[in-house]
């Protein structure tokens, strides 16, 4: 009562958060995917950050990566395939307060739901949007993705993917009020928990792009990459991600990238000659629609029923 | 000149008004203010927009006829009624298609625009002859009138001004209080400025003095409901999309997501411009599938919300709608039936998405359906949507339709309170021994626990899952999972009443409808009991689950047969087990193992009790003939 325990002491001052405090069900994702590490560094950003499990909601939709919420011990949506979006949405909307994590794929976003991404971007609720992208369907066993490259022998397209992928940069840094971009690849976990972390404290949508391995049915597109650094280029700034030497290590190229800066990260985002790593683009300012959506929720019930009889009033013969 | 009665006014307990012209010629706006203005006299009314099916069809073409029927009446008024007794027209060209389409009768007065006689161009002084001379043949009472020659005295634009010209000459006409007619007139136009309001003030009285001198001998009063009648209560004007949207008001929702679809969108429209007001937000979203799922977020979290749609909304909401009954997501979706499939009729009346409504998901996907019957109905069904949805942790489909959405009639205004709204969110903590789907097994409801509530942690998921919302393919937990789903119904069910008889308990044929065509049927079987007749009525409020009883009260009646508005086969054509039945006779049949007969039509137009008549006569032979 009035946020004492029984003995007294102030609960608030209390609760201390463990990794243990985020851990929901056992991961049951292939042995070798890249799902893994990133659970496992938003468990330790969640409780590094001091986040209360309960007022944390991971939203999916479908696929291998939309497991996620089940193996985190925060609330949980598992929604349809494609729809993360528009649920994580309505989560935000009249529940501001609430700390909204997305977890979606390179099929769910990018293909069946690419009308929900681009709204998503331009509304700019604050959420964090991690975007699971191993160039492949893998829970339904091989299909071509919408970043599969061009020639990937796939169970659609035996003799090769026929058209070049998408880039999910530039189409999202040409999304109106775009506010958060990053990319990073799993097998660098600390820049991945760098990515979280800069996503998290943003306020509005953080969009980061995972790229990410499947051991089993995408596997020579990613050793290759994973076998040359020289195809990453990772960007560096006061106001970008923190590296340390074990991020610059492995990738040696490196551009120093000012990620206020909207046409730089245009030209980063089209450069086919390397993959950007870290932050391609931060605006902190953009608007965020919950602070439209959520207008009116601190009214009470007898505000509400004066002003609906206001209304009743005008229709009143 | 107020409340001037004159004598020798001609006493009528009702009659039907049609104003026909163009788009765009403001014949609804005049007849809305009619309208507002019998019923704030105390008239029962009804009006209907006649709605042309493209935004900007060429004027003068019979398929752009554009307008607005009152029906005003002595009487409580739940129906468009039958033929017109005057019409006001703004052209001869519109008229076809309300000939075609029944709208008048022998007799029917026609008060016509005459400058198409002197038109420049040839074919129109042609067109419009001969136009006359078909009327005249039909019967219908024709009086020629230069209204837009009397117009430009007072405007330069007789084309946006001419409809408070025909509002004044109505008022004239049926006595009307004139001063109340022009404070209405301010009312419609406050947002435009004294200056606009005092020339259709204007133009107002010049169409009282206009009717008065050129058709003196029209001249009627329909004296207003008694006082007994109206009972002191205060009354709301409002068509049912309004009502809709104060619905959700009324049942404290914070939360309208939408995609624009006619007929549905105005009840959005309504609540954009008033919402906020009560603190709620509508959300136009990218597409239907996105409106339902941001809902979905929004009552997940706690705060249950309502979706507006129309047929291919729904048709695109379905799997959306099929993840809110698995995971026991409360919802609260409006259908406004418009005609389908398909893009069908956006504009026209249809009760074509019943068995959508019920069996459009895939799986078994038990949930609930209404189908408001009123205007009134639309309002207080929300309410009821929202109470239901949160007790039965249960998506609910409230069914109205095109005619309910643009109809407007005055009905009690309800005395709303805090009771209405939904609790406040609880942010208790919970007891982490009760699983988050804690399914009581004789009635399937469960306690729901909300994001923010500690210790209440649980992974909502669109898969087949146990209690604690585990995903699990095994037989028992489906198989336990659609059981506890389908018991919410049952028990639901189990607090409902028979539906009330309308005429004798016992008789020859039972008609059985849903939704808007309440008032049509009621009004034909009123006729038909009234020339001795056994017919009774029975309207249905719940489709899922239907209320109890029904086999009971059907056993009483020789036949029972269903109007509804949708297709069925003309058993003419095709009858026996091949014949297709409309969409209530097919749930009743399956429901109660009866032989249940019906009648329905896809015109797109609102039933009409006239047209009920003769079915229910043709029926009643039948029944005679197999004696």
């Amino acid at each position: 009562m009035f946020g004492l325990k029984a003995d007294w002491s102030l609960e608030v001052f209390e609760r201390y958060f463990t990794l243990g405090d985020y851990a929901g069900g056992e991961a049951r994702w292939c042995p070798g995917c890249g799902d893994h590490g990133v659970l496992t560094a938003i468990q330790k950003l969640l409780r590094d950050e001091q986040v209360a499990p309960e007022s944390t909601v991971a939203v999916s939709g479908i696929g291998c990566s939309s497991r996620l919420p089940h193996y985190l011990g925060t609330y949980g949506f598992h929604s349809l395939h494609g729809r993360a979006l528009p649920v994580a949405c309505g989560v935000k909307s009249r529940r501001p307060e609430l700390d909204v994590w997305v977890a979606t794929g390179d099929g769910d976003c990018f293909s069946i739901g690419a009308g929900h991404w681009i709204y998503a971007i331009r509304y700019n609720m604050d959420m964090v949007v991690m975007i699971f992208d191993n160039a492949i369907y893998g829970l339904t066993k091989a299909q071509t993705s919408p970043t599969s490259p061009k020639g990937m022998k796939t169970n659609t397209h035996p003799f090769g993917a026929f058209v070049e992928p998408h880039n999910p940069l530039t189409v999202t840094l040409g999304i109106t009020n775009v506010s958060f971009v990053a990319q990073v690849v799993d097998w660098n976990p600390p820049l991945v928990y760098e990515a979280l972390k800069a996503a998290h404290r943003h306020k509005g949508t953080s969009f980061v792009r995972i790229i990410q391995r499947c051991p089993v049915y995408a596997e020579p597109y990613i050793k290759e990459l994973q076998s040359d650094p020289n195809r990453f280029l990772l960007l560096t700034h006061d106001q970008g991600l923190p590296v340390n030497t074990s991020v610059t290590r492995q990738f040696p190229n490196q551009l120093v990238h000012n990620p206020r800066d909207l046409p730089a990260a245009w030209n980063v985002a089209h450069d086919n000659s390397a993959i950007p790593l870290g932050l391609l683009y931060h605006n902190p300012d953009a608007p965020c629609y919950e602070d439209s959506s959520s207008i009116g929720m601190d009214m009470t019930p007898e505000t509400r029923l004066q002003a609906l009889n206001r209304v009743l009033d005008t229709l009143t013969i | 000149m107020a409340n001037g009665e004159t004598a020798g006014a001609v006493q009528l307990r009702e009659h039907i008004v049609e104003i026909v012209s163009d788009s765009g010629e403001g014949a609804q706006k005049a007849g809305q203010t009619f309208g507002t203005v019998c019923a704030k006299m105390g008239n029962g009314v009804w009006t209907v927009e006649i709605i042309p099916a493209e935004i900007q069809p060429p004027a003068r073409s019979p398929a752009g006829a554009s307008g607005i029927r009152i029906r005003l009446a002595t009487n409580v008024v739940t129906n468009m009624g039958d033929e017109a007794d005057l019409v006001v027209a703004f052209n001869e060209q519109v008229l076809y298609s309300r000939i075609a389409n029944g709208a008048y009768r022998e007799g029917t007065k026609l008060l016509l625009e005459k400058k198409w006689q002197e038109d420049p161009q040839p074919e129109i002084r042609e067109q419009y002859a001969k136009a006359i001379e078909e009327f005249k043949t039909n019967g219908l009472e024709v009086h020629e009138l230069a209204i837009e020659k009397a117009c430009l005295i007072h405007t330069n634009n007789p084309r946006r001004g001419k409809n408070m010209f025909v509002l004044g000459m109505l008022c004239r006409i049926y006595n009307r209080d004139l001063n109340m007619a022009r404070a209405e007139i301010a009312n419609t136009f406050k947002r435009k400025g004294e200056k606009i309001i005092t020339a259709n003030q204007k133009l107002f009285d010049a169409g009282c003095a206009f009717a008065e001198e050129h058709i003196p001998e029209l001249c009627y009063v329909v004296p207003p409901r008694s006082e007994a009648d109206l009972g002191g209560r205060k009354f709301l004007v409002s068509n049912g999309n309004q009502a809709v949207g104060l619905g959700v008001m009324a049942a404290g929702m914070e939360l309208v997501s939408m995609y624009p679809i006619t007929p549905a969108t105005s009840a959005s429209h309504y609540l954009a411009d008033v919402f906020h007001n009560t603190g709620g937000f509508v959300h136009q979203a990218e597409d239907e599938i996105a409106a339902i799922g941001f809902a979905i977020g929004a009552s997940f979290a706690g705060k249950t919300a309502c979706t507006i749609t129309s047929g291919p909304g729904i048709a695109l909401k379905t799997e959306m709608i099929g993840l809110a009954v698995m995971a026991e997501i409360p919802l609260v979706i409006v259908d406004v039936q418009r005609g389908g499939p398909s893009t069908g009729l956006p504009t026209k009346v249809e009760q074509g998405d019943l068995l959508a409504a019920l069996y459009g998901a895939t799986g078994d996907a038990p949930k609930i359906v209404l189908a408001a019957a009123t205007i009134e109905e639309c309002l207080h069904y929300v309410i009821l949507a929202r109470r239901l949805a949160e007790a039965f942790r249960i998506p609910v489909i409230l069914l109205t339709d095109a005619n309910l959405a643009t109809g407007v009639q005055p009905y009690p205004r309800p005395d709303v309170s805090t009771q209405w709204f939904a609790p406040p969110l609880d942010q208790s903590d919970w007891d982490p021994e009760i699983p988050p789907y804690h399914w009581d097994v004789n009635t399937g409801l469960s306690p729901r626990p909300i994001p923010g509530m500690r210790d209440g942690n649980y992974i909502l998921t669109g898969l087949a899952h146990t209690k604690y919302s585990k995903v699990a393919y095994d037989a028992d937990s489906n198989q336990r999972g659609c059981e506890m789903r389908s018991r919410k119904l049952t028990s639901f069910a189990a607090t409902l009443k028979p539906p009330q008889v309308h005429g004798d308990p016992e008789g020859d044929l039972l008609i059985v409808g849903w939704g808007s065509t309440l008032g049509a049927i009621e009004e034909a079987v009123d006729r038909v009991r009234a020339q001795g007749q056994k017919v009774s009525s029975l309207h249905l409020r719940f489709l899922s689950p239907m209320e109890p009883g029904l086999k009971a009260i059907f056993e009483r009646f020789r036949k029972v047969m269903t109007i509804e508005i949708n297709y069925s086969d003309d058993p003419k054509v095709t009858s026996g087990e091949t014949r297709r039945l409309a969409q209530l006779a097919w749930l009743l049949r399956a429901h109660t193992c009866m032989e249940i007969d019906c009648w329905s039509v896809v015109y797109g137009h609102p039933l009409q009790p006239g047209l009920i008549h003769k079915v229910i006569d043709g029926r009643l032979a039948n029944l005679t003939e197999n004696a």
